[in-house]
C-alpha cells in the first residue's frame, strides 16, 4: 500500500513538472510566438498550406470554424471506412485479412476513431491489417486529438479576445497542434516505449509451440508508434485486443507509468496554458485544482474499493481478499487502479486491467467519471472545454449571489452562453440515459451481457457512457459487435462528440464578441479555494445526481449485495 | 402613492383568488418548470380517478395525497406571484382613481373650450387654473403655479412649477393649488407617465429581463435532464425486475426539478420593482433594475448629491490691520439684503461667531446694491460708505478703480482657500480691502462612508462638477470619490460615459436638465429626477419621484439584492436535491432491493411516507420562502468574496442540510397523523 501511495504521489508530481513547461510551449505555439522547433517546422508548415491552398492569414468566425472542422472530421471518417472495407486489396497485410465485415462494424469503427472515442467492437489482431492500423486508425488518432485541442484553443481565445468576430483559422490551428505538439511528443514517447520493450515491426504473426506442445499464434505489428499517440491523444484504441494489458503494448511497470503519464500530459498542459493565455495563471490553476481534487476523490474510491476487495472471495479461503482478478501482476492493484481512474477521467479508454472484474464500487468511479462528461483532465482539449461548460454553469448559478450579472474573465454570462453550456452538458447525458434505457428493455441489448442482474445493467450503461463521453474503454463483459450496439453506439459517439463541440464553438462565437469588464472588488472571484470547492460541488451535484438512479440500480446495489454475500 | 400597506387582508384574499385563476394553462405555459408540475398533478389525479373507478382502492390514499400536494405546489407558486403583484395592483387602482374623468380647458385660436382629458393629443395646449387637475403630461409654456404632486410622488408638500428652465414639466393627474399655467401636452392618452406607472406596478407589461431569461434557460435545462433521468428509471426498473408506479416517478421528478426557484422567480422580479417603488423610484423596465446591480461606475453631480446644494460661509480672514469682528460686521451688513443661501450663511456665521444680531436695512437708512453680471458684486451703501463683496477678481478691479491696494497677504489667503476647494469672497469698504469670507462646499454627512461601501462593492464613484479642477480635486478628496470630472460640459459627460463603456464598464448617473438627456440615454442606468424636464425623464430608464440624486446608491443596492436573491434561491433549490434523492431512491427501489435501506439515512418510516414527505417538503418550501423572495436576501456592502462565502454557507450548505431536517420532521408528523 505504501508503494501504491508513493506511485500516486510521484505520478501527480511528475505530471505537473512536465505539464508546466509544455503549457508554456503550447501557449507559444498557438499565439504564434517563436519556438525552438520553428526553423525546421515553419518551412514544413508553409509547404502544407501551399499544397492545401490554405489562406493561413484569414481568420474565421465560429460558424466557418465549426463547418470546416466538421468537414475535416467527416472526411477523415470516410477515409477510415474506405480503408477498412478495401484493406484486402491494400498492402501491409501479411495475415491476408479481408475487408472489415460487417458494414456496421466498419461504420462504428470509423466514427469511433473520428470522435476520439476508440471504442473497439472488433478484435484488432484478426480484423485490422497493419495498413489499416497505421494509415486509418493511427492517422485518425492524430486528427481527433488535434480536433479536441483546437476547440479548446478557440474557447481560450473566446475568453481572452474582446469585441471581435473571429476565433482563428481552423487549418492553421490543426496543423500547429499536429506538427508542433502531437508529432514531437509522439516521437519521444515512441522511443521510450521501444526502449521498454514495446514491439515495432511489420512481420507476419509468429507461430510458436508452447512448452506443453500446443501451437500458439503470437500477433506482431508496428505497436510502439501507435502506442504513443494512443495515450498522448487520449484515444485509447489498442493495437491488440487486450489493449495496455498486453505485454507487447505495455510490458513493464515503467512503461505503465509512462502510459498513464502521457494520458494526462496534454490535458493538464492545456489547462495551465489557459491561465497563461488569460494573462492570469491563477485562472488555470483553479481549474487544474478542481480537476485534481475530483481526480483524487475518484482514485481514492477506486483504489480503496479494489484494495478491500470481495469478501465472498475471502470467505472461500482465498489468501487475500484484494481484488486481483482481471489485473496484471506486473501492475498490481495500485498500477491498475491508477490506470483505470486515469483512463476514464481522461477520455482515453485504454485499459491495463479488466474493469468488468473490478469490485462494483471500483467500477462505479470509472463509470461516474465518464458520466460527468470526461472533464477530470478529460480528453485532449475535450476535457478543458467540457470543464469550461461546468465553469460557465457554476459561475452563472453561484455568481448571481454576489449581486452582479455573472461574468467569467470579465465576460458576461447571458442567455446565449447558458443555452450553449446547458446543451453541451445535456446532450451527452441524455444519450447515455436514453441509449442505455432502450438497450436494457430490448433483447438485442440484454442478450449481449455476460452477467445478469445489476452487473449486467452496469455493463450496458458503461458501454453507452463510454461511447457518449467519447471514452472508448470497454467494461468488457458485453458482446458489442452486433448491429444493434454498433449502430446505437455509433450514434452516441457522434452526438457525444459534436453535440458538445458545436455548442462550445457557438458559445465561443458569442463570447469573443463581448467586451471585457475590468476586474473589481465586486467581481465574482474565479480563483482560489472557495471557487474550486464550489465548482467541485456543482459538478458533483448537477453532474452526478442525474445518474443517481441508474448508478444505484447498478454498481451500488451490487456492492451492497456483495457485502451481504450475493453474487452475479 | 401612500397606499402601500404591506400584507393586508385584502391583498392576501386577492392573491389567494389569483392563485386559482393562474391555473389557466396559458399562465402555466409561461413557466416551463411549473408546467411540468402542473402536468404531473393532472397525471396523478387522472391515475387516482382511474384507480377509484377500477375499485383499486388500496393505494388511493397515497395517490390522493401526492396529487393534492402537487396541486398545492402549483398553487403555492401561483400564490407567490400573485402576492408580489398584489401590492402593485392595489397601488394601480389608487392611481387610476386620480386619472378619473378629468375635464381640460383646451386653448385654440378661438379661446378655450372644455374637452375630455382623453381627447387631448400631443401638441395641444391647455389652460390649468387653481383647483384643476392637470389633464396630461406636458411642458409649461406660460405661467407659474404651485402643484400638488402627491398623487404621483406621495409627497404632500406642494412644489412650484414654472415655464422655462428645469422645472417646467408637469405630470397628468397632479393638481394646481394656486395660480394658473398653460401647458403644451407632450404625451397621447395611454402613453402618459401615469399610464406607464400603472402598467408597471401592475406588472401587466412585465417582460422577462435578460438575466431572468438566462436563468430560465438553465432551469429548463435542469428540468430536461431530470425529465430524462426520471423517465429512464422505468426501463432500468423493468430490467431489474420491478415496476415503479407513475405516481412515484412524477413525485420524484417534481422533487428534483428546480421548483423552488421556478416557482419564485417571477415573484422575485416583481418584488424587486416593488422595492424600488417603495423608495419612490420608478423603473421603466426590469432590465434597468438588473443593470443597476451590475454598475461599475457611478457618475454623480457634485451639487445636491455629494455636497449640500449651496456653499456656506465657514471662516473670516482679515486683511492686515482689520479686526475679525470688524470684518464680520461689514460682511453681515453687506449680506443682509442678500437672499441667496450663501448670503444667508454669512449673516448666520457672523451671528454665531460674534453674536452680531441681524439689523434692518431700512432702519439703518441703507441702500442695497444687488448683484449684477457687470459688476459681479453686491453690497450696501450706508451713511456714504460703500460696502461691497464679490469674487477676488471683481474686488481687485473695484479697488483698482479707486486706486486702492489689494494686500498681498490676503491675496495669498484667497489662493489657499481656492486650493482647498473653497470660494473666497472678498469684502471691501470703499477703496479699502477688509478681508475675505471662506465659502465652502459642505459635503453631505455620511456620504464618505457610502462611497467607501461602494468601493468595497467594487463600484467606482466619479464626481461631475462645473468647478475648476483645483476646487473639484479638493472636494473630491474630502468626499472620498475615486475620480472627478471638472469643468464638465454635457458633452464631456457623454464622452466620459462612452469611455467607461468602451472599457466594458456599466455606468449609472442621475440628471435632471434637458442637456443631461443624451448622457442619461447613453448611461446603462439613467435616473432622471421627477422635478426635471420631460426630455430628461424620457431619456432615463428610471425616474426618482423624490428627486433625490443620492437615491442612485439605493438603486444599485436594490439591483444587487435582486440578483443575489435569484442566485441564492437557485443554489438552494439545486442543493435541496441531494436530500430528496436520499429520501426517494431507497423508497422507490425498496421492493426489489431492500438492501438499499442502508441509504435511508433519515430513517423515514415507510417508502410511502418517505416519498410523500419529500413532496410535501418541496411544496411547503415555496411558501416558506415567499417572504424571502419578496423582501430579498439581506444585502451588505461587502466585497464579492465575503458575500459569496456567506451566501454559499447559508444557501448552498444550508440548502443541502435543511431538507434532511425538514423531510424527517414531515415524515414524523404524517406518521403521527396516520396519513400513511
Amino acid at each position: 500500500m505504501v508503494h501504491d501511495l508513493i506511485l500516486f504521489v510521484l505520478y501527480l508530481v511528475v505530471l505537473i513538472i512536465l505539464a508546466w513547461p509544455l503549457s508554456w510551449y503550447i501557449t507559444k505555439v498557438f499565439t504564434g510566438e517563436k519556438t525552438f522547433f520553428d526553423p525546421v517546422l515553419r518551412p514544413l508548415e508553409r509547404l502544407i498550406y501551399r499544397v492545401a491552398g490554405v489562406e493561413s492569414e484569414k481568420e474565421m468566425t465560429w460558424r466557418q470554424y465549426a463547418l470546416n472542422l466538421l468537414l475535416f472530421n467527416v472526411l477523415g471518417a470516410l477515409a477510415v471506412f474506405a480503408i477498412e472495407i478495401l484493406q484486402g486489396w491494400l498492402p501491409l497485410n501479411p495475415e491476408n485479412l479481408s475487408g472489415v465485415q460487417p458494414w456496421d462494424l466498419a461504420v462504428n469503427t470509423a466514427i469511433s476513431f473520428m470522435t476520439n472515442t476508440n471504442w473497439q467492437a472488433y478484435v484488432p489482431e484478426t480484423t485490422m491489417s497493419y495498413f489499416t492500423q497505421m494509415t486509418a486508425l493511427t492517422m485518425q488518432n492524430f486528427k481527433s486529438a488535434a480536433t479536441g485541442m483546437v476547440v479548446a484553443i478557440v474557447l481560450m481565445r473566446a475568453f481572452t479576445r474582446k469585441s471581435t468576430q473571429t476565433l482563428g483559422n481552423v487549418w492553421v490551428d490543426l496543423v500547429r497542434s499536429t506538427v508542433w505538439v502531437l508529432l514531437p511528443l509522439s516521437i519521444v514517447f515512441t522511443l521510450l516505449f521501444v526502449q521498454q520493450g514495446v514491439i515495432q515491426n511489420l512481420s507476419p504473426y509468429l507461430s510458436v509451440s508452447t512448452l506443453e506442445g500446443a501451437k500458439q499464434t503470437i500477433a506482431m505489428g508496428p505497436v510502439a508508434s501507435q502506442e504513443a499517440i494512443k495515450m498522448l491523444g487520449t484515444n485509447g484504441g489498442g493495437f491488440f485486443n487486450a489493449n495496455s494489458a498486453h505485454p507487447f503494448e505495455n510490458p513493464t511497470p515503467f512503461s505503465n507509468f509512462l502510459q498513464v503519464l502521457s494520458i494526462f500530459l496534454i490535458p493538464a498542459s492545456l489547462v495551465i496554458a489557459f491561465g497563461r493565455m488569460a494573462k492570469d495563471k491563477r485562472q488555470g490553476y483553479a481549474i487544474l485544482a478542481t480537476m485534481m481534487l475530483l481526480f483524487v476523490i475518484m482514485l481514492t474510491g477506486t483504489y480503496l474499493s479494489e484494495l478491500n476487495g470481495n469478501p465472498i472471495l475471502a470467505s472461500m479461503g482465498v489468501n487475500s481478499p484484494t481484488s486481483f482478478e482481471g489485473k496484471e501482476v506486473r501492475f498490481g492493484i495500485g498500477g491498475s487502479a491508477l490506470f483505470a481512474t486515469v483512463t476514464t477521467a481522461a477520455s482515453c479508454g485504454a485499459v491495463n486491467s479488466m474493469h468488468d472484474s473490478f469490485t462494483p464500487l471500483g467500477g462505479f468511479f470509472p463509470l461516474l467519471q465518464m458520466k460527468l462528461g470526461e472533464i477530470i483532465f478529460g480528453g485532449v482539449g475535450a476535457g478543458f472545454y467540457g470543464m469550461m461548460m461546468f465553469v460557465v454553469l457554476t459561475v452563472f448559478i453561484v455568481g448571481l449571489m454576489v449581486g452582479r450579472t455573472p461574468e467569467y474573465l470579465g465576460k458576461k454570462i447571458e442567455a446565449r452562453e447558458m443555452k450553449m453550456a446547458t446543451l453541451a452538458v445535456l446532450i451527452p447525458s441524455v444519450f447515455i440515459l436514453l441509449g442505455s434505457a432502450i438497450a436494457v428493455v430490448m433483447d438485442a441489448g440484454t442478450s449481449a451481457t455476460l452477467n445478469p442482474g445489476p452487473h449486467g445493467l452496469t455493463e450496458i450503461v458503461y458501454a453507452f457512457a463510454s461511447a457518449s463521453a467519447n471514452n472508448g474503454s470497454a467494461f468488457a463483459g458485453l458482446s458489442a459487435n452486433s448491429l444493434f450496439y454498433n449502430a446505437m453506439l455509433a450514434v452516441c459517439m457522434f452526438v457525444g462528440r459534436f453535440g458538445v463541440i458545436i455548442p462550445v464553438l457557438a458559445l465561443a462565437g458569442g463570447m469573443v464578441e463581448k467586451k471585457t469588464s475590468p476586474k473589481s472588488l465586486g467581481t465574482f472571484p474565479t480563483t482560489g479555494w472557495l471557487f474550486v470547492a464550489i465548482l467541485t460541488g456543482v459538478i458533483l451535484v448537477v453532474g452526478a445526481l442525474t445518474f443517481m438512479p441508474v448508478l444505484t440500480l447498478g454498481p451500488v446495489v451490487e456492492q451492497l449485495l456483495m457485502l451481504q454475500g450475493t453474487k452475479f | 402613492m401612500n397606499t402601500r400597506g404591506s400584507f393586508n387582508k385584502e391583498i392576501l384574499g386577492a392573491a389567494i383568488r389569483d392563485s386559482f385563476r393562474k391555473l389557466h394553462p396559458r399562465n402555466q405555459l409561461r413557466n416551463p418548470v411549473m408546467l411540468i408540475v402542473f402536468v404531473g398533478a393532472i397525471l396523478t389525479t387522472w391515475y387516482m380517478v382511474m384507480d377509484i373507478l377500477r375499485g383499486n382502492t388500496q393505494a388511493v390514499s397515497f395517490t390522493l395525497q401526492i396529487s393534492l400536494w402537487l396541486w398545492f405546489t402549483v398553487l403555492f407558486a401561483n400564490f407567490a406571484e400573485a402576492i408580489a403583484e398584489g401590492r402593485g395592483k392595489a397601488q394601480a387602482s389608487a392611481l387610476r382613481s386620480t386619472r378619473s374623468q378629468t375635464q381640460a380647458k383646451k386653448v385654440d385660436s378661438s379661446g378655450t373650450k372644455l374637452v375630455n382629458a382623453t381627447e387631448l393629443r400631443k401638441g395641444d395646449v391647455v389652460l390649468v387654473e387653481t383647483g384643476d387637475f392637470i389633464p396630461g403630461d406636458g411642458e409649461i409654456i406660460e405661467g407659474m403655479a404651485t402643484v400638488d404632486e402627491s398623487a404621483v410622488t406621495g409627497e404632500s408638500a406642494p412644489v412650484i412649477r414654472e415655464s422655462g428652465g428645469d422645472k417646467s414639466s408637469v405630470t397628468g393627474g397632479t393638481r394646481v393649488l394656486s395660480d394658473w399655467i398653460k401647458i403644451k401636452i407632450t404625451a397621447n392618452p395611454g402613453e402618459t407617465f401615469l399610464d406607464r406607472m400603472i402598467s408597471l406596478v401592475e406588472g401587466a407589461k412585465r417582460q422577462k429581463t435578460p438575466n431572468e431569461i438566462a436563468l430560465t434557460i438553465l432551469l429548463v435545462g435542469l428540468t430536461i435532464i431530470f425529465l430524462f433521468s426520471v423517465a429512464t428509471i422505468e426501463p432500468y426498473a423493468i430490467y431489474s425486475g420491478m415496476k415503479i408506479s407513475v405516481i412515484v416517478l412524477v413525485a420524484l421528478l417534481v422533487c428534483l426539478i428546480p421548483t423552488t426557484i421556478g416557482g419564485l422567480l417571477s415573484a422575485i422580479g416583481i418584488a424587486g420593482m416593488d422595492r424600488l417603488l417603495k423608495r419612490n423610484v420608478l423603473a421603466m423596465s426590469g432590465r434597468a433594475v438588473e443593470a443597476a446591480g451590475d454598475v461599475d461606475a457611478l457618475l454623480l453631480d457634485k451639487t445636491g448629491t455629494i455636497t449640500l446644494g449651496n456653499r456656506m460661509a465657514t471662516d473670516f480672514i482679515t486683511a492686515p490691520g482689520v479686526s475679525e469682528e470688524q470684518l464680520a460686521d461689514l460682511a453681515q451688513l453687506s449680506s443682509l439684503a442678500d437672499e441667496t443661501p450663501e448670503g444667508r450663511s454669512i449673516v448666520v456665521l457672523a451671528k454665531e461667531k460674534y453674536n452680531l444680531r441681524e439689523r434692518n436695512l431700512t432702519e439703518l437708512g441703507a441702500e442695497f446694491v444687488p448683484f449684477t453680471a457687470q459688476t459681479r458684486m453686491s453690497g450696501v451703501n450706508i451713511n456714504g460708505k460703500e460696502i461691497r463683496k464679490g469674487s477676488v477678481e471683481a474686488i481687485k478691479t473695484y479697488i483698482k478703480e479707486q486706486e486702492g491696494v489689494f494686500p498681498d497677504s490676503l491675496a495669498q489667503a484667497c489662493e489657499t482657500i481656492a486650493k482647498s476647494g473653497g470660494t473666497p469672497l472678498v469684502v471691501a469698504e470703499g477703496a479699502k480691502v477688509i478681508g475675505a469670507i471662506h465659502l465652502k462646499d459642505i459635503v453631505k454627512g455620511g456620504i464618505k462612508e457610502r462611497f467607501r461601501d461602494l468601493r468595497q462593492m467594487g463600484i467606482k464613484t466619479v464626481m461631475i462638477t462645473g468647478d475648476n479642477p483645483l476646487t473639484a480635486a479638493a472636494i473630491a478628496a474630502e468626499a472620498g470619490v475615486d475620480d472627478f470630472l471638472a469643468e464638465a460640459t454635457p458633452e464631456d459627460k457623454l464622452q466620459l460615459i462612452r469611455e467607461y463603456q468602451e472599457n466594458g464598464m456599466l455606468v449609472a448617473m442621475t440628471g435632471d436638465g434637458t442637456n443631461d438627456a443624451p448622457a442619461l440615454a447613453q448611461a446603462d442606468v439613467g435616473v432622471a429626477m421627477n422635478s426635471g424636464t420631460q426630455a430628461a425623464k424620457e431619456a432615463g430608464n428610471m425616474v426618482d419621484l423624490d428627486s433625490n440624486p443620492t437615491k442612485l446608491l439605493e438603486v444599485v443596492e436594490i439591483g444587487k439584492q435582486l440578483l443575489i436573491t435569484r442566485g441564492s434561491l437557485t443554489t438552494f433549490s439545486v442543493a435541496n436535491d441531494v436530500a430528496k434523492y436520499f429520501a426517494i431512491i431507497p423508497a422507490m427501489f425498496a421492493s426489489a432491493f431492500p438492501v438499499l435501506n442502508t441509504f435511508n439515512i433519515m430513517r423515514l418510516a415507510t417508502p410511502e411516507s418517505a416519498i410523500l414527505s419529500a413532496v410535501i417538503f418541496n411544496a411547503l418550501i415555496i411558501i416558506a420562502l415567499v417572504p424571502l423572495a419578496l423582501r430579498g436576501v439581506k444585502y451588505q456592502a461587502l466585497g464579492a468574496e465575503a458575500i459569496l462565502r456567506r451566501n454559499i454557507l447559508v444557501y448552498g450548505v444550508g440548502g443541502m442540510i435543511a431538507p434532511f431536517l425538514g423531510i424527517k420532521l414531515i415524515d414524523m408528523i404524517i406518521v403521527w397523523l396516520g396519513l400513511v
